[in-house]
């Protein structure tokens, strides 16, 4: 056997694609050297990659089920981290409260307020700026560019051009120490919250009826139509969803950032599209792939090389689109 | 002269009117800008004709790209701000000179050529809509990248440098016998109108090379990839070869007009060559000039700056007078000027995808 088929052997029984972000991490360890600060960076990268993760879910599973790739995405994504803001400074009562009910209710009444303002967003945005425009690339892009151009703008109108601090309930503040490591509540539950979504989707895509459709409405369109079924409904479904949950990304991150500017949907969506590129656009799987790598990537390379932490994330889809260019687990073959 | 066409043929098609005033639009607009010191003597209209000049090659180059060959890039202005650095660079470093202009501008050039060719190959062999996303985390990465090596670049704050001798103010091109600066049509012959010509014509020669590439053969190769890419394939053109290639020509042009405006504006900022924000203007003036034209990106260029100063201005009193309505004076603020610049983008790409110039000359956009 030659080496690089030996070496690939190797690779695919370790888990192939899936164990890059394990792979990673073992690699990262002997170059942080401490590691109290690699677990930290460890758990600040999983946590990221899981914030991350919510937002690129659904932009990649729209993309997959119809073709349409919306650039106003990172828009869905500021408007949830402003309203769980604007939530949570109206309930600051109960933020600051000592009562963990209280706390909680704050913090689910943000989410939830972001969460449905996703929903309702992403139905407007369906049917009014998306659905004339099917099935014609060039002009999705520049309608969903407009649309993001008007979102941003009235983002700006009415929360103002200045950052504003998003407070966080004592509930999820401080860390707990586990010997000389500690790690912030935050991000544990961050990491939580994606995995429980990760699961709630692979779910709802593997073990039920609808989850089936879109599967093979992922596969091909024009066959589950031609069966009889209601594909653009199902569209329009998955499109909500998707926007939801990049509304629940947004707000998870304001408070995992405590200041929020409008700069901040620009700058994860430029996350977003490297993750669903690395990861495949249309699985999601690689959505939660690409998320952890790029989370985990991120933060590694932020500590080792300040200067470089963006360009790595560049650098690695550079790599994987020279080694894979359809992505690392992409939905549908070539 | 278009009264005398439309007299002897009175039944020339729709087409034909609208493309006679599209050129004769054109024509206009470029002698306005050929004749811009002498007919708009302040400081301000120069600046303003000199940015129309070069962000009319930076559109048209766009324009090859978006309108010609149907594929979305979103790192032209990255193209745009390495031929900037390029030039501002070699100006800080080695001193206001030619051999800097020359030297910098041909690095930028280089390096945006080699950045185009590398983009090219890894994305333009999968989907258009990839390609647009591949670019877009490009474009943001340079533009950190800009930022953070601050020793270089400047940072956010850019880079301050002096022209060539030529280009001061200082300078006296035309001397009368007493040695003052001549004054042709109350415009003194200083440094001044040298810079401005010079962008000028160097706009206008990238231009005309562009207008020249869209008519070639190549230019019909572009479009028919565009129209049909598999069809273009099998008849035997190297997709992926020709559009890696027309990638590259638009870079270069746009490293080009990037150096030009560097020269002219002896600043480089961030804020002047890689933001975003351009990149949206870039696209708004194709777009609403008209995708595939190239002269719709002059027209577009045109009203997008003038709509700039004058749409701000109109806003500034809406906002006055709606002052006691909640919400409204924000949404009306001057600086939200891009907002209602959005909205009217929205409803160009569903009523008219074909921009101005194309569908006055009732030329598909897609």
């Amino acid at each position: 056997m030659s080496k690089p088929a030996h070496i690939a052997a190797m690779f695919d029984r370790i888990g192939g694609v899936n164990a890059l972000p394990v792979v990673l991490m073992i690699i990262a360890l002997p170059l942080i050297g401490s590691f109290s600060s690699w677990v930290t960076l460890t758990v600040a990268g999983l946590a990221m990659g899981m914030m991350i993760f919510l937002m690129a879910s659904g932009l990649s599973l729209v993309f997959g089920l119809m073709d349409v790739l919306n650039f106003g995405h990172s828009a869905f994504i500021s408007f949830g981290a402003f309203i769980a803001a604007s939530v949570l400074a109206w309930l600051a009562a109960w933020v600051g409260a000592d009562s963990l009910t209280l706390n909680f209710l704050a913090l689910f009444a943000a989410l939830g307020a972001a969460t449905l303002f996703g929903l309702a967003a992403g139905w407007f945005f369906e049917r009014v700026i998306i659905k004339p425009v099917y099935s014609d690339h060039l002009r999705q892009i520049l309608i969903t560019i407009g649309a993001l151009i008007v979102s941003e703008q009235i983002i700006l109108a009415v929360w103002g051009g200045s950052p504003i601090p998003v407070p966080r309930p004592a509930l999820l503040e401080g860390s707990f120490v586990i010997g000389d490591v500690a790690i912030e509540v935050y991000r544990v539950f961050a990491f939580f919250l994606g995995l429980a979504v990760f699961i709630a989707l692979t779910l709802v895509l593997n073990r039920t009826r609808i989850g089936l459709l879109i599967r093979a409405g992922v596969e091909d369109r024009e066959m589950v139509e031609a069966l009889g079924f209601r594909i653009d409904r199902l569209f329009i479904a998955v499109f909500m969803t998707g926007s939801a949950l990049a509304a629940m990304g947004g707000a998870m991150w304001a408070g995992y950032q405590g200041l929020i500017s409008g700069a901040l949907g620009g700058e994860m969506m430029i996350l977003v599209f490297i993750v669903v590129i690395i990861g495949g656009l249309g699985s999601i799987e690689g959505s939660l792939l690409g998320a952890l790598l790029v989370g985990l990537l991120g933060n590694y390379v932020a500590f080792i090389f300040p200067k470089l932490a963006l360009a790595s994330n560049m650098i690695l889809m550079m790599a994987i689109l020279l080694w894979r260019p359809w992505g690392l687990r992409p939905a549908v073959g070539k | 002269m278009t009264d005398t066409a439309l007299a002897s043929a009175p039944s020339a098609d729709p087409a034909r009117k609208g493309r006679m005033i599209v050129y004769v639009v054109a024509l206009l607009i470029g002698l306005a800008l050929a004749f811009a010191p002498f007919l708009f003597q302040d400081v301000r209209s120069n600046q303003v004709a000199a940015r129309i000049c070069v962000f009319i090659v930076l559109a048209a180059s766009y324009d090859l790209l978006i309108g010609y060959t149907g594929i979305v890039s979103f790192a032209h202005t990255m193209f745009f701000g390495l031929g900037a650095y390029g030039a501002a660079i070699a100006l800080k470093s080695m001193g206001p000179g030619w051999d800097a202009v020359l030297a910098g501008g041909v690095a930028g050039v280089v390096l945006a050529a080699i950045l185009a060719v590398l983009i090219g190959v890894l994305s333009l062999r999968v989907k258009a809509i990839f390609f647009a996303m591949v670019t877009l985390a490009a474009a943001s990465v340079m533009m950190v990248l800009a930022s953070q090596f601050s020793d270089f670049t400047g940072g956010e704050d850019g880079i301050v440098y002096s022209a060539p001798a030529l280009f001061k103010p200082a300078m006296k091109l035309m001397t009368d016998d007493a040695g003052k600066v001549v004054k042709l049509f109350g415009v003194s012959m200083n440094g001044k109108i040298a810079a401005y010509y010079f962008v000028f014509l160097t706009c206008l020669v990238l231009f005309l090379a562009l207008m020249r590439i869209v008519r070639s053969p190549l230019g019909t190769v572009l479009e028919a990839i565009r129209e049909n890419e598999m069809r273009a394939e099998a008849i035997g053109y190297r997709v992926v070869a020709y559009r890696t290639s027309v990638f590259v020509i638009a870079a270069v042009i746009a490293a080009l007009a990037g150096t030009v405006w560097a020269v002219w504006l002896k600043y480089t900022g961030p804020d002047t060559t890689f933001s975003f924000a351009i990149m949206i203007d870039i696209l708004l003036m194709v777009v609403i000039g008209g995708m595939g034209t190239m002269v719709g990106a002059v027209i577009g260029v045109v009203l997008m700056s003038l709509a700039q100063f004058y749409l701000k201005d109109l806003m500034e009193a809406a906002a006055q007078a709606t002052a006691n309505i909640p919400l409204l004076p924000d949404l009306l603020d001057p600086d939200r000027w891009l907002l209602w610049l959005g909205l009217l983008f929205i409803l160009l790409v569903y009523f008219f995808p074909a921009g101005i110039a194309g569908t006055l000359m009732k030329k598909g956009g897609h």
